[in-house]
């Protein structure tokens, strides 16, 4: 048992729980109506995976039309269409609400050791809300779809397409809702639904950076509801915000997009970041390097995030001087991405480290964030931004920063707390080797893309010159090496809610709150209020605490 | 290998043969742009290989085997200090190494050769100020600076040649500018990087960069017999502009001579720089331009000049000097070869007229 951290009960003897929150009640009507936390983050589990799926298979069909350097295996309108549908669903319908609509759901309430969230109606409002806009995205596909990109850049969306782009805007307007909402719901709860002795540094780091995320949530998202309220009245009944012909500024646009698009990033990576905080400090059984320095490098990501979106369009036309402003906040926003990894890596320093899966994403989270983050940094520098922006080089950046960051760190908190929301463990060794595929599938499909942007490949292209044939090869054999890597955890994920080991109240041995109750828990989360009497990640406590429970009942 | 299906092997070896980590660079910013890239590389690399080295040192040394029991540490402010400023450094030399690039980049030189780009869904038209245009070609020589004024007549497009390092987007309703000074003969890549519907991945072209001797032959061949300015004379006259605008002391709309350049004070107050961007307002937006002590009687011609037509407005205007007449200024016309430059295009000139359709290109048809 030395090698492996995990402590599961007698398997022979261990039942789940009868009661629980996911036995509580029955019928579907029991799910659709609930205002449980844990149940709105399985809904939205189901839901997100659904998409994740649509999305991921518009992925293939884009790098299989890239295999040969000719529009052949689709028109180039059709293409226009699947990559902006793979746009749309990943970002508004996976991304965004990936981390904090499932795992922070289902954990903010007891990591706080509070009940629910504080507006649990408000938060079943937003998972319909959620679907409602995935529905009308659904059907934007089927009736036509949308070529307009993620970017919906106007006068292109506004004067020049005649695809479905109202239906994208109002399904992605209602989306926005339902994160406006999640992120409301969060701030409230954090500041109001804090168990006795829960001060503010005793949180654990992944609500610390869901607060961060939900305030840029707050404030950023309205800002898109706005930008897409004005493209779709440009479009109807033709105000002139920013046609240039009618006095408008297609600028403007830009401006108000990224005002919301790139703090939208830091909602999609930072609680990515809290999940990692988690996992990093349970398989090393350390407290995490600097609990301070990591909380507040949250928030400064969030505060410098709302003053860096001008780095979007430095080959725009904007004010050369201005640009020396946005590039050194970026430059800035830069510096507390670094101070996290340092700080997740001497967090292992004199640790006692098992390589369960969730760590292994995490592992693999800490490389590939590091090359997306500083391949960032190669474009908020305005010198070779102008090179670099609009090719293949930002394509790759995006990806690593929010496939090989996000996504792993998503899959990493799934394993994680799997036997948590569920009950069961996953099976171990195959989900391990799942890791791994992941990891050298994404690295095959998206290495071959710097290299590709730096030769010039633009970005967007149905059909390329030639010569950059290969690398397109590589990147194409890659994906169907990471869509393995994906199908995988469903399966057995699935698998293992029937056949999975019984897990026990803390298989990990982890000192937060949730993993001192039951698994999977009670529909009010705990018994009696929790009091907090120490801080987060402490491991000392959990000894003495596992010491009592072992001689009492001995 | 011959079990490797033969057209993936021809690949590996055209690869392997051909492999290239960044394009040619065929110009005076391209060599600067790529030192602070690979710059950029090495430190990322190194920055990279402590993160690996250390998470797999840790991994190994404190394994649960060799490590059953974890020391507690709470962090040390001389650490975090350590990877706060050492980071913040080197981000700050790229800011300022990075922001003398853009600088350099987007600041032409005063004495660059100007060509207009006009994109349009889905094409490129780069006119050259001796008239002659070219569709998804730029045609330019070694050793001169060169400067795109680029304007798109519908959506963003963006005018992007990897092997200079320069990019500018292309965006309705207002002119940038980008300027470089090729190095290499030879043909490039022309992309339009900006999403632009249907045929975006087809507004591609080449960029052909000549020897000056080349370029001048170039340049003879491919005369249109009208300068852009020329052109923009005749608009001037078929739009009428010259019932108003005609130098007279009674005119009712301001001398347009010498205009360019000068500043200009406005009826509603405050100055303005009467630059491209400028005049280019004016003739579509007069009523916002109205030059101190005129009256705003001006129409807009929105919708009655593409922008090709304005560009050869500009033009026009940017080398009236006195009494209305174009002179041969143009700057590239010391480029032609000797003896046509200004007496051999005059009579070209003063043809044109009567063998193209009356309004001159760049009016828009009804």
């Amino acid at each position: 048992m030395s090698d492996t951290l995990l402590l599961l009960p007698d398997q022979a003897t261990a039942r789940i729980p009868k009661v629980n929150y996911l036995t509580k009640e029955n019928g579907i009507l029991s799910w659709l109506l609930t205002g449980d936390h844990k149940r709105i983050a399985m809904l939205y589990l189901v839901s997100i995976t659904f998409f994740f799926f649509i999305g991921g298979a518009m992925a293939g069909l884009i790098r299989l039309e890239l295999l040969t350097p000719q529009a052949d295996l689709m028109a180039t309108d059709t293409y226009n269409k699947v990559f902006t549908m793979h746009g749309v669903i990943m970002i508004f319908l996976f991304l965004v609400p990936s981390v904090p609509a499932t795992l922070g759901n289902f954990l903010i309430p007891i990591m706080l050791g509070a009940k629910d969230l504080a507006l649990p109606k408000i938060n079943l409002l937003s998972w319909y809300l959620y679907v409602a806009g995935g529905c009308l995205v659904l059907y934007t596909m089927m009736s036509g779809g949308v070529d307009t990109g993620w970017t919906f850049t106007t006068p292109l969306s506004t004067h020049y397409l005649n695809t479905n782009v109202l239906s994208t805007g109002i399904a992605v307007f209602i989306a926005g809702f339902s994160s406006i909402f999640t992120g409301l719901n969060f701030i409230v709860t954090i500041h109001k639904m804090r168990a006795p002795g829960m001060t503010w540094f005793r949180m654990p780091l992944f609500v610390w950076s869901h607060y961060a995320a939900s305030i840029l949530m707050v404030l950023g998202t309205p800002v898109l509801a706005i930008a897409i309220v004005l493209v779709a009245l440009e479009r109807t009944i033709g105000i002139g915000v920013f046609d240039p012909t009618k006095g408008g500024d297609p600028l403007l646009f830009q401006h108000l997009f990224w005002f919301y698009s790139h703090p939208a990033v830091y909602i999609m990576i930072l609680p990515g970041m809290g999940v990692i905080s988690e996992v990093i400090s349970t398989f090393s059984r350390k407290r995490v390097f600097g609990y301070t320095a990591v909380a507040f490098s949250s928030v400064a990501i969030a505060v410098f995030g709302f003053f860096v979106w001008e780095h979007h369009m430095f080959i725009m036309g904007v004010s050369n001087y201005s640009t020396l402003v946005f590039s050194l906040l970026t430059m800035l926003v830069a510096v507390p991405s670094a101070i996290k990894i340092f700080n997740w890596t001497f967090t292992l320093y004199k640790g006692s480290i098992t390589f369960e899966t969730p760590m292994l994403y995490a592992f693999g989270f800490m490389g590939l964030f590091t090359i997306g983050g500083l391949t960032g940094v190669f474009l908020g520098t305005t010198g070779t931004d102008i090179h670099l922006t609009e090719t293949y080089f930002i394509v790759a950046h995006f990806h690593f920063v929010m496939v090989g960051g996000m996504l792993m760190a998503f899959l990493s908190g799934i394993h994680f707390w799997w036997p948590k929301m569920t009950g069961r463990m996953y099976p171990e060794k195959i989900s391990q080797l799942a890791a791994l595929i992941t990891f050298i599938g994404f690295n095959l499909t998206f290495f071959p893309q710097f290299i590709l942007g730096t030769l010039g490949m633009p970005r967007r292209y149905a059909a390329y010159p030639p010569e950059f044939q290969i690398l397109n090869v590589f990147s194409t054999a890659g994906a169907s090496v990471l869509g393995v890597g994906y199908l995988l955890p469903i399966l057995y994920l699935v698998w293992s809610l029937k056949y999975g080991a019984i897990a026990g109240n803390n298989p990990w041995q982890a000192t937060g709150l949730e993993w001192q109750i039951q698994s999977p828990p009670l529909t009010e989360n705990f018994v009696e209020t929790p009091i907090m009497d120490h801080e987060a990640y402490d491991y000392e406590w959990l000894e003495k605490q596992t010491a009592k429970e072992v001689s009492s009942v001995g | 290998m011959s079990h490797i299906s033969p057209i993936l092997w021809q690949f590996l070896i055209k690869w392997l043969t051909n492999f290239q980590l960044y394009p040619p660079e065929a110009s005076t910013i391209a060599p600067q742009s790529d030192a602070l890239y690979f710059f950029m590389v090495l430190v990322s690399m190194i920055g990279l290989t402590i993160v690996i080295l250390l998470i797999t040192s840790f991994s190994i040394l404190y394994r649960r085997e060799r490590n059953p029991v974890a020391t507690q540490i709470e962090g040390s402010t001389l650490l975090e200090a350590t990877w706060t400023i050492i980071p913040l450094g080197l981000f700050l030399i790229m800011f300022v190494w990075g922001s003398l690039l853009y600088f350099r980049i987007y600041t032409p030189p005063a004495n660059a050769m100007n060509i207009y780009v006009v994109g349009k869904q889905w094409m490129w038209k780069a006119e050259h100020p001796g008239g002659q245009h070219e569709i998804n070609s730029l045609h330019i020589p070694t050793g001169r600076p060169v400067q795109l004024t680029i304007i798109s007549q519908d959506v963003f497009h963006s005018f992007s040649i990897p092997a200079f390092r320069v990019k500018r987007e292309a965006i309705p309703g207002r002119y940038t500018t980008v300027w470089f000074e090729a190095t290499t003969v030879g043909t490039y890549h022309l992309f339009c990087t900006q999403y632009c519907g249907t045929n975006h991945s087809a507004m591609i072209g080449d960029i052909v960069v000549q020897t000056p001797d080349d370029f001048k032959k170039w340049l003879a061949e491919s005369t249109s017999g009208m300068s852009l300015a020329q052109n923009g004379e005749r608009l001037f006259a078929s739009l009428s502009c010259n019932a108003c605008h005609n130098g007279r002391p009674d005119s009712r709309g301001p001398s347009l001579a010498n205009v360019y350049g000068s500043k200009l004070a406005l009826a509603g107050g405050g100055t303005a720089t009467a630059d491209e961007a400028y005049l280019r307002e004016s003739i579509l937006n007069p009523s916002q331009h109205v030059t101190q002590g005129y009256a705003p009687i001006m129409p807009t011609y929105q919708g009655q000049v593409s922008e090709d037509g304005v560009i050869s407005l500009v033009e026009y205007i940017k080398n009236l000097n006195s009494n209305y007449r174009v002179e041969q200024t143009l700057n590239t016309t010391d480029l032609l070869p000797e003896g046509e430059g200004g007496a051999a295009k005059a009579p070209a000139a003063a043809a044109a007229p009567a063998t193209k359709a009356p309004g001159g290109g760049g009016m828009v048809k009804p």
